[in-house]
């Protein structure tokens, strides 16, 4: 991603864009569907949320290789390296957020 | 990364060419970091949603107010994946130097992106309407915020575009123009990113 000069210019090609494509097509349409028409498959409501996250996080993977064309070479690796203290810290600020706030909800009794 | 070395904004300009990849490779980088804390200004703002996720103070409900609408945030979501892909085109036109096809594209998506904005807008108001404004509950306020402040980045993108296509229409693809080709090009696919969290989390999740 780093290196949108004119060296790695060659190494992002059309297909990476295209591949990237399809698979967002196909990863946003199916929980779309879920959701929309649950009737279609039958799944109960806590099969639809697990689907659904993981189809979410397969697209953000999908979309930080073929369009922000992250890398673990050479070049790229300061990028990811501040990727995972950046996703570290989300994990910490929304992950404790939530187990403290509603653990607090349930044991007042609120929801 | 070979980026470390002393970069004067200066030689962006040309005089000295063998720096120019490095100040070029340093500026996607300080981005990259920047684009990084914006991230957590979203995770903020989605930790805030997900705990006032339930909070409708006997008011409007995620459920019946956002299913109806399940549909267009489907639209909303291909508009800015199209984006996306016509991003990539007007890159790989940058590389080839192709300055007529580089604005082409960039005003393709700039149409993609603005879809987007046109439909979230029409979303709010109808949202409004019907009684679901953001002064109604916490969980309004919430949602409010996460999805608005995304929107005002598309649009702070497209407002770039606008900047971005004038710069290449009248300097042409000069090596800083092409860095901020690049730099854009980061803003935009990351924004399609924060959105495939914003439609997980807030419709498809909010409405099971």
């Amino acid at each position: 991603m780093a290196h949108q000069d004119n060296h790695a210019a060659h190494a992002v090609g059309f297909k990476d864009y295209l591949s990237g494509f399809i698979l967002s097509v196909i990863l946003t349409v199916i929980p779309f569907m879920l959701v929309m028409h649950p009737d279609v498959l039958g799944l109960s409501r806590g099969a639809t949320l697990i689907t659904v996250v993981l189809f979410g996080l397969a697209q953000v993977l999908v979309h930080l290789v073929y369009f922000l064309h992250m890398k673990t070479d050479e070049e790229g690796r300061w990028n990811v390296v501040s990727m995972i203290f950046t996703v570290l810290i989300i994990a910490f600020v929304v992950g404790l957020s939530v187990w403290i706030m509603w653990s607090m909800h349930y044991h007042m009794m609120i929801n | 990364m070979t980026a470390y070395e002393p970069h004067y904004p200066n030689d962006a300009h040309g005089h000295g060419h063998e720096h120019h990849h490095d100040s070029s490779g340093i500026k996607l980088f300080g981005f990259w970091v920047y684009l990084m804390t914006d991230l957590l200004i979203f995770a903020t703002v989605f930790a805030t949603f997900a705990v006032l996720s339930n909070s409708f103070a006997g008011g409007p409900t995620a459920k019946e107010m956002l299913r109806p609408g399940l549909h267009l945030v489907l639209v909303e979501t291909f508009a800015l994946l199209f984006s996306s892909i016509t991003y990539g085109m007007a890159m790989l036109a940058t590389y080839r130097g192709d300055k007529g096809a580089v604005l082409r594209w960039l005003g393709i998506t700039f149409l993609f992106g603005a879809a987007f904005i046109s439909i979230e807008l029409y979303e709010f108001r109808h949202l409004i309407h019907e009684g679901a404004g953001p002064q109604v509950s916490a969980y309004w306020s919430a949602f409010f915020t996460l999805v608005g402040t995304h929107g005002l980045h598309v649009s702070a993108g497209l407002l770039w575009m606008l900047v971005l296509m004038f710069q290449v229409g009248s300097r042409g693809l000069t090596d800083t123009n092409k860095t901020r080709v690049g730099l854009l090009s980061l803003f935009w696919h990351f924004l399609d990113v924060v959105w495939i969290c914003v439609f997980t989390v807030v419709y498809l999740m909010g409405v099971l």
